[in-house]
């Protein structure tokens, strides 16, 4: 399909698609096998302007937005899910930064992550406080020009790679909801630890980690919007990075549907290739339909949160995240039957598919967090209609 | 440090036929690209350029129009200035006649941008794959060159340093500039063109230069300025299968073709 792509937009798509075909699938099965971390891969994204495609010029980057964010990560995601996190978790970090972010703050962060120099992260997860944010137990104190950090933070994708991170601490517990905060913390300020690296099921290319804070000061000027304005700046940025998740989603799809697709034009049974047969036919078709329908709700989304003229796009990026990665998983799963015994095999790309799918129905809000988001937005602008 | 790259347009396939009627390269219809050997040495300037401060590059392609589009992929991949040589009185050059036009282009680029410093080929081009006009340049412009270069080992105001590759190993030389490399493909990895590179490749603007505009002799230029006559040219024959030797065991086989290579009296 067609979607009317400028020549830089098309630009991007070509060069990260270079990426993921060319540097990518020949290194995937290694850094999904051994975990670590793929910094050749790192080297050639940032060599190609990749990091800057979303973020405006005056910091450094290509000056581009959520959709040129959301097609760099598809290409990415055709080849490894878990090496284009590296992007889009840099993305994830930098976003509160540049939505809630002082002159000094963008002038002082920005420019490192448009390059690629620096990596980002965010983290709001903690071990008692998943989808529900507001229970979160780590505490940042001021003390004359500094905040003080305390506790641990866990699940942060890019952990340790990455070295500015956009994190949530409560500044004032009794207020709940209303006390957290956000701060950027470089990695290497003293008091801030790396705990366990996770083991995951997918995306094993990117690191998992827990934060742990003891005594961490940064200085005061580190504190990203005000003070118990957190839950703002998280939500905020939930809006405009989701539709990250769901390209994610989209280029899992896709690339697992490519190599299904090619191997049943290749695989011969009775006599014949298996593609012949109508009940893989029937799937394929399948596959195609859901992704395109999904492909064209995040690029409209994406363009228009491009595009401005709204604060809040929770209930569209809402549907993109939970529609892509719902199609990403059911894509996958079908890739999976469409090889056989053989797709079922690590020596084979469409398993990893099927695991790097599932983390997109869960991270950055679990699809019946957007479920409940997307009910919520109807309800409140039904309510608001009603008024009128 | 002013470095000049040489590129050719070539077909973007390995497999170039040709026209057994007149003997040249069937081109119609061919994709076209970079010289597949000529993007590692884009890449090299691209990488002395990282590494000496202060350096710039240059790229000259000598090629009909078209040939324009290989000069902006050059410019995405790092070069800054193109220069496109093009006119039709330089058809049907044999690599003579390239070397001497392109090293009137390199005179007129030092003149008009600034002296340079070294020039970096490609070792052959997939379509005539002679390997003649990267040092057909050096003689032509009085410089030394070292030709099957795998690695730039050094670059120093006034010295380059490299590894000649030879059959049996590799020689060390150190040049003094200016100089001509031309590079194997074991010297890097190509990158991947960047945005910016994208971006400002579609901004270039490429001088065209005809034979004039380069002082060119016209008796050195084009089909009538070559030396060289094409009496025949003909695809290669395609390559019979060889011979299977079969057998149960690896004992079996291997007494099999003892037996086979004593019959033909190779051993």
């Amino acid at each position: 399909m067609d979607y009317d792509l400028t020549e830089e937009q098309q630009a991007i798509v070509e060069t990260a698609r270079s990426i993921a075909q060319n540097k990518i699938k020949q290194v995937r099965a290694h850094y999904d096998q051994t975990e670590e971390y793929p910094w050749e891969v790192i080297e050639e994204m940032r060599k190609a302007d990749l990091f800057g495609v979303y973020i405006p010029t005056e910091y450094g980057g290509l000056g581009g937005g959520a959709f040129e964010l959301v097609l760099a990560v598809e290409e990415l995601s055709k080849g490894c899910a878990g090496i284009a996190l590296a992007l889009a978790g840099t993305a994830l970090g930098a976003y509160p930064i540049m939505l809630y972010g002082t002159e000094e703050q963008k002038k002082k962060y920005l420019p490192d992550l448009a390059s690629g120099k620096r990596l980002g992260a965010f983290t709001i997860t903690e071990a008692e406080a998943g989808s529900d944010a507001t229970a979160t137990k780590a505490t940042a104190r001021l003390e004359g020009d500094q905040y003080v950090l305390n506790g641990t933070k866990v699940y942060c994708t890019n952990g340790k790679a990455a070295e500015i991170y956009s994190l949530f601490f409560s500044t004032n517990p009794s207020r709940g909801a209303r006390g957290i905060s956000a701060f950027i913390v470089e990695k290497g300020t003293p008091g801030f630890e790396f705990g366990r690296k996770e083991e995951k099921m997918g995306i094993r290319a990117s690191p998992t980690y827990q934060l742990d804070f003891k005594d961490c000061r940064i200085p005061k000027e580190n504190l990203l919007g005000r003070e118990g304005g957190g839950l703002l700046v998280a939500q905020a940025t939930f809006d405009v990075s989701r539709p990250g998740v769901a390209a994610q989603a989209l280029g899992i799809a896709q690339g697992a549907l490519d190599e299904a697709f090619a191997y049943a034009r290749t695989r011969r049974q009775f006599g014949q290739p298996v593609i012949s047969f109508q009940a893989m036919q029937h799937k394929l078709a399948n596959m195609a339909i859901e992704i395109e329908a999904a492909r064209a709700l995040l690029y409209q989304t994406a363009k228009l949160i491009t595009r401005g003229g709204k604060d809040r796009w929770t209930k569209e990026s809402a549907m993109c995240k939970c529609f892509c990665s719902d199609v990403a998983m059911r894509v996958t799963v079908e890739a999976v039957q469409m090889c056989g015994g053989i797709g079922y095999m690590r020596d084979f790309p469409v398993e990893k598919y099927m695991r790097d799918a599932k983390i997109t129905q869960i991270y950055e809000g679990t699809n019946e967090i957007q479920r409940n988001e997307i009910a919520m937005m109807m309800i409140k602008e039904a309510a608001r209609e009603g008024k009128k | 440090m002013h470095i000049i790259v040489c590129i050719k347009q070539t077909p973007a396939t390995a497999n170039v036929q040709i026209d057994p009627k007149t003997g040249t390269l069937k081109r119609e219809g061919m994709a076209a690209a970079i010289n597949p050997f000529d993007e590692y040495a884009i890449e090299e300037a691209a990488a002395i350029k990282e590494r000496v401060p202060g350096s710039t590059v240059s790229v000259v392609t000598m090629g009909p129009p078209q040939a324009e589009e290989a000069l902006r992929e050059a410019v995405a991949r790092g070069c800054d200035d193109a220069y496109h040589v093009t006119d039709r009185a330089f058809a049907g050059a044999d690599t003579w006649a390239t070397s001497y036009t392109l090293q009137m282009a390199i005179r007129k680029i030092a003149e008009v941008k600034k002296p340079f410093d070294l020039i970096i080929c490609g070792k052959q081009t997939n379509d005539g794959d002679t390997g003649h006009v990267g040092p057909g340049i050096a003689a032509w412009l009085d410089i030394p060159n070292a030709a099957y270069v795998g690695k730039v080992e050094d670059v120093k105001e006034g010295l380059l340093r490299v590894r000649r590759m030879m059959e049996d190993g590799y020689d060390v030389l150190e040049l003094p500039t200016p100089c001509l490399i031309s590079v194997v493909k074991e010297i890097n990895t190509p990158r991947i063109a960047s945005l910016k590179g994208k971006l400002n490749a579609k901004k270039a603007v490429i001088p065209k230069w005809n034979a004039d505009d380069i002082k060119a002799d016209k008796s050195k230029i084009g089909l009538g300025g070559s030396p060289t006559i094409v009496s025949k040219s003909y695809n290669p024959p395609p390559r019979k299968g060889g011979e299977k030797i079969d057998g149960a065991t690896a004992e079996e086989k291997a007494k099999k073709l003892v037996a086979r290579l004593r019959e033909m009296k190779l051993i």
